[in-house]
């Protein structure tokens, strides 16, 4: 139950602070952090209970740490059926954590229609957690489409315009077409599955554990994993299905850009690694080289239009893409090393992209530009906000003792053993990294002042977000151990399915 | 966590002050970073100085405990662990980490010391010292490490450090791209390295040194193609760590610094990290022959093209700089000879007289009011007599001055060292390195402190006072005589001995032709900057100008690579700045809009066009239809 309660709390707190509006602003706002803290408790406390290192039995059904069952559309063989393990855990916590930073970042910057801001943000959050908690096929679509409608709304009202003549309704109709439209090709993706089953077996069902064992023709379960794949995809983003992300993240307010980079992105990988791999593994398995090699595509390509952008938002927005192309080599390399890997890096991008954003608002909120050019010259009259910004690019760029090397290298090594020539121009990336990090260094905090007089420095709100990001960058980049172990059941059970499909390989010795 | 209760619990000296000497710095960054404003000049120098001061302490410490208890092996907590990757934060002291920790920490602290002078009346001098411990935290952890990931993590930190602190002065614009340019190609080195972990976990399966050197041998023959490779990808990191050929570009550019900055990473420590890497692996190297002799030629052709661009350079501290990566190339050379303790004793002589004359350029610049062009300083030596007077030690050093200068016993033996491993090729190169540094160390000295002053900010040089002037510079003096080549590091047993081990033949004609050539050299040097100064006229003009030219822009490697690498990925990035796949998409949907505006112009609102195209959509449908049927 307590699972329907981690999925209610959102959208219930949503509808109150739409109410609260007329109480206040400060009440609307404060409803929200605490709808948000108590989704982060919660999920703690979870953490703190349970055991997530059950042993993968070598039965056929993953184990789940708890589990939730309503039986809803009996005809089709539809439940609402809700599941915890590891993997999800380990991302709700994230969702709440950055849920408690979206309201904190919103505090000033939104000013307009307060309640409904916030029922959207909220909204969001409740269809993300749905995501990561739906086992049902079913169900996960249903809570899949759902957190594109108040998306949308938050890049269409609360959104900024950006250069070019670009507006944010442009931006927000091309993010709700992209993923519609991906969304559309998961559905028929599900229904062919549910439809082979139904042929094998006579028997409607939508649930995860039934349909993981149905047996399909290579070339079905090839165009299924595909349908499924690109659906995925589109999300986390795949080049060339990217379209909508730099648009979406420059023109969606601060906290519409740390939900969308911290948390909406991350719902791909773990469909990829939920569903697209589990489901399909030999057709995953023989599609892995194309997917590894989209991923390096998303390297190059991310890194190389991040150098080129002037707005600094996009900035951001390209590099998410040349982090999440680390995450599509590792999730399709399928080694427990990667997989793992690939939690970490995860995580610390949802912390470091979130970070930048928010640093990024800031600017926004001192200078009223988010052109690079008119930048320069900042680190002398921002207090110690360029010294954030500073650490977060070090993050961003892969620094060790920051999550990021975590994840980048752990997917690295995990790789190198399958394919060691992916993993060798992955590296370059590393390269381009350094690059597009400290060429925005250069541009917006060093050379000449543009001007002398010193802009408002951090407050304590802002100061203590900030804070919170670094400190737990450096605790996943110093001691990930308490992440991996708590991951390290789900992926494991991945990785066996994952495998055992392949010829198997010599152990990385 | 427990693991580092416990580790404590049962606390012996080492298990305490082997973190010490990395939590120290740590904690004076902390302090000095979470200061925000609030510490003045003093405290922030004094936090800065005391926190790698007390390292030094600690370091000391642990050599009285080293000579008696020997190696040992701390590990605080696992860091990652998954399978079989199980790299930790553990920590190994060994003769060659100890005697890095010695350089780091010692010739560290004096360098902070005289921070405390140069630095005077800059602002953000918090910052400052911020970063400097900073790098010593990252440089310690970096030589500590018992794994390769952590020493990557050092490996990393300490490039950060380094492109933060060139960029230090970062209203000009010019002093961020050296640090940005300083970072990038060191990167590029790195990449090799990461990719050389890589390879070696794979085949190994861990990422510890010690079991690696154990394993390696077990799992490769001499000259197999994996662990070549392996070598050549370690050499690679090495190279743009310690800016040798090609990757060295980066080291003349990252004078940009404060002077401090330049003694400590461009010459004492960081810079030669690529040599302790290398010395730290030798195993993979010994199994490499091609990989090693790699490193003895890149060595020696750096040593060359340095030792020529270095003759050329007006900036003293660009002298300097060429001049470091000539001496690393030495110790290179000593590597690719397998004389792995000559190179790490070279190594730390060179980290003595060269953060000595770094000081002491850094001591002519303050008190010439940040003016460093040789073409308008000389005729100091009466003003600076300190100064001066590391210049000569230092540069004695440099010069390899025989008997009194600790220099002299370090380079003898790389050369002798050469000579033993039959290199002879490697030997001249040596030898005529020997004679260029003389030369430009010659000009160095007589072109900044001989002749009349060449401009107002010479002729009004102000005399450098106060202790933390003057100690600094006399203890790094004190080092670079002979004084200094008397410690003797500790490195029996790390590292496997020497070709040149046992055998005497040839030695003393050796030590006499090294001795002549740097005699010769110096006294050249005297004739033609001294002298007979109208004997370099030819230089201005011709051929000369053109050589000239040539070596002041250290052989124009930079404009190869702006050529090849940097305008072509600026060209890239042009070419896909709006978004090339995106805009297959966007024409999509400008299709989509150019068939909208298409059907609506049929759209007319006249009976007579509809009327018309209902009819002859009517026929149309009619007669295919006819079609269809007929066909059947």
């Amino acid at each position: 139950m307590i699972l329907v309660w981690l999925i209610v709390i959102p959208f219930v707190g949503g509808l109150f602070c739409w109410q609260a509006e007329r109480l206040g602003s400060r009440a609307t706002r404060l409803i929200a952090l605490a709808t948000m803290l108590c989704e982060l408790l919660i999920a703690l406390w979870l953490w703190t209970q349970l055991d997530f290192q059950l042993p993968a039995t070598d039965g056929s059904s993953t184990q789940w740490a708890i589990e939730y069952r309503l039986p809803w559309i009996t005809r089709f063989g539809i439940d609402i059926h809700l599941a915890l393990d590891g993997l999800s855990l380990v991302l709700i916590a994230l969702t709440g954590f950055l849920g408690v930073l979206a309201v904190l970042c919103s505090w000033n910057e939104i000013v307009r229609r307060i309640g409904f801001f916030h029922l959207n943000l909220l909204w969001i959050l409740g269809g993300v957690v749905g995501v990561f908690l739906a086992i049902d096929l079913f169900l996960f679509f249903f809570f899949w489409e759902l957190m594109l409608v108040p998306m949308y709304f938050l890049i269409a009202l609360w959104g900024h315009s950006g250069s070019k003549g670009s507006t944010r309704i442009g931006a927000a109709i091309k993010f709700f077409i992209y993923t519609q439209a991906s969304g559309l090709l998961m559905l028929v993706a599900i229904l062919g599955l549910v439809f082979a089953h139904h042929a094998n077996t006579g028997e409607y069902s939508f649930s995860y554990a039934v349909l993981k064992e149905t047996t399909l023709s290579p070339t079905l379960a090839f165009w299924l994993m595909l349908g499924f794949f690109i659906a995925f995809a589109v999300k986390l983003p795949v080049i060339p299905l990217h379209g909508w992300l730099p648009n979406a993240h420059a023109q969606a307010p601060t906290a519409g850009s740390v939900d969308l980079a911290g948390i909406l992105l991350k719902t791909a990988a773990y469909g990829m690694l939920r569903f697209a791999l589990p489901l399909f593994p030999e057709a995953s398995q023989a599609f892995a080289p194309v997917a590894m090699g989209l991923g390096l595509l998303g390297i190059f390509y991310g890194a190389v239009l991040a150098c080129g952008q002037r707005d600094i938002k996009r900035f951001v927005a390209y590099t998410s893409i040349a982090h999440m192309g680390f995450v599509l080599i590792g999730i399709y390399a399928g080694t427990p090393l990667a997989l793992q890997g690939v939690v970490v890096l995860m995580v610390a991008h949802a912390f470091s992209a979130a970070g930048l954003f928010i640093l990024s608002g800031q600017l926004y909120e001192r200078l009223h530009t988010r052109q690079i050019n008119e930048m320069g010259g900042l680190w002398g009259r921002l207090g110690s906000l360029p010294g954030f910004y500073l650490f977060l690019i070090a993050a961003s760029l892969g620094m060790p003792t920051t999550a990021n090397f975590v994840g980048e290298f752990m997917v690295l090594f995990g790789t190198f053993a399958i394919a060691p020539w992916v993993v060798a121009l992955a590296s370059v990336g590393l390269v381009l990294a350094a690059v597009y990090s400290l060429l925005l260094m250069q541009r917006v905090h060093y050379g000449p002042p543009k001007d002398d007089t010193p802009l408002k420095g951090l407050d304590p709100r802002e100061f203590c977000m900030l804070l919170g990001i670094i400190a737990l960058i450096l605790w996943v980049g110093l001691y990930p151990q308490p992440l991996l172990d708590t991951t390290g059941a789900s992926m494991g059970e991945i990785h066996r399915l994952f495998d055992a499909q392949s010829s198997p390989l010599p152990e990385a010795r | 966590m427990m693991e580092l209760l416990t580790t404590f619990s049962t606390a012996q000296p080492t298990a305490v002050l082997l973190p010490l000497t990395f939590l120290l710095p740590l904690l004076g960054t902390l302090i000095l970073a979470f200061s925000r404003g609030t510490l003045g000049y003093g405290a922030s120098a004094l936090t800065g100085t005391a926190s790698v001061g007390l390292a030094a302490l600690a370091t000391a410490m642990l050599a009285l405990g080293f000579a008696e208890n020997g190696p040992e092996q701390l590990t605080l907590w696992t860091w990652i662990a998954v399978g079989d990757f199980q790299p930790g934060i553990s920590l190994a002291l060994d003769g060659l980490s100890l005697t890095m920790l010695g350089v780091i920490t010692g010739v560290g602290f004096f360098i902070h010391l005289f921070a405390a002078w140069y630095m005077r009346g800059e602002a953000g001098i918090t910052r400052f010292y911020t970063y400097m411990n900073l790098f010593v935290f990252s440089m310690v952890l970096l030589v500590l490490g018992d794994n390769l990931l952590l020493l990557f993590l050092g490996w990393e930190g300490v490039g950060m450090c380094s492109y933060l602190l060139i960029s230090y002065y970062y209203t000009n614009s010019a002093n961020g791209w050296a640090g940005f340019k300083a970072f990038i190609i060191t990167r590029i080195g790195d990449v090799f390295l990461a990719i050389g972990m890589f390879l070696l976990f794979s085949r190994l399966g861990t990422l510890n040194i010690a079991e690696i050197l154990e394993l390696a041998p077990q799992a490769w023959q001499s000259g197999d193609t994996v662990v070549e490779l392996a070598a050549f990808l370690l050499l690679g990191g090495a190279l743009g760590k310690s800016a040798q050929l090609p990757l060295h570009t980066w080291l003349a550019d990252a004078m940009a610094g404060p002077t401090p900055v330049s003694a400590l990473i461009h010459a004492a420590t960081m810079v030669t990290a690529g040599v302790y890497l290398i010395a730290r692996m030798h195993g993979i190297f010994e199994l490499a022959p091609a990989a090693l002799y790699a490193t003895g030629v890149i060595g020696a052709l750096t040593l060359l093209m340095a030792g020529f661009a270095a003759l050329a350079q007006t900036d003293i501290k660009r002298v300097l700089a060429y001049s470091t990566m000539s001496q690393i190339g030495y110790m290179f050379l000593a590597l690719g000879v397998g004389a792995y303790d000559t190179a790490i004793f070279h190594l730390m002589t060179h980290a003595f007289f060269k953060a000595l004359l770094f000081l002491s350029a850094g001591a002519v610049i303050v008190s010439c009011h940040h003016e460093q062009d040789m073409r308008n300083l000389g005729g100091l030596w009466r003003k600076l007599p300190l100064a001066y007077m590391g210049f000569v030690v230092g540069g004695a050093a440099l010069a390899a001055l025989p008997l009194v200068s600790a220099g002299f016993y370090s380079k003898d033996e790389i050369l002798w060292q050469a000579l033993a491993a039959d290199q002879q090729g490697l030997l001249v190169a040596g030898l005529i390195g020997a004679l260029l540094t003389s030369l430009y160390t010659l000009r160095l000295i007589i072109g900044t402190f001989h002749g009349a002053a060449k401009s107002d900010n010479a002729r009004h040089a102000e005399t450098g006072r106060g202790l933390a002037h003057g100690l600094p510079l006399v203890v790094l003096a004190v080092l670079s005589t002979f004084l200094g080549a008397w410690i003797t590091p500790p490195l029996g047993g790390v590292l496997p001995s020497s070709p040149g081990e046992g055998v005497t033949a040839g030695h003393g004609a050796l030590e006499l032709v090294a001795a002549a050539t740097a005699l010769a050299g110096i006294a050249l040097g005297v004739w033609l900057f001294g002298l007979k100064r109208g004997w370099l006229r030819p230089a201005n003009h011709g051929l000369g100008a053109g050589l000239w030219q040539l070596w002041h822009h250290a052989w124009g490697f930079d404009l190869v690579f702006d050529w090849t690498i940097v305008r072509p990925y600026r060209g890239v990035v042009w070419l896909l700045q709006s978004d090339l796949f995106d805009g297959l998409f966007r024409l999509l949907a400008w299709c989509v809009r150019l068939v909208h505006l298409g059907l609506s112009r049929t759209q007319t609102g006249k009976l007579r066009g509809y009327a018309v195209t209902m009819v002859a959509g009517a026929t149309l449908i009619l007669l295919s239809l006819a079609l269809v049927i007929q066909g059947t």
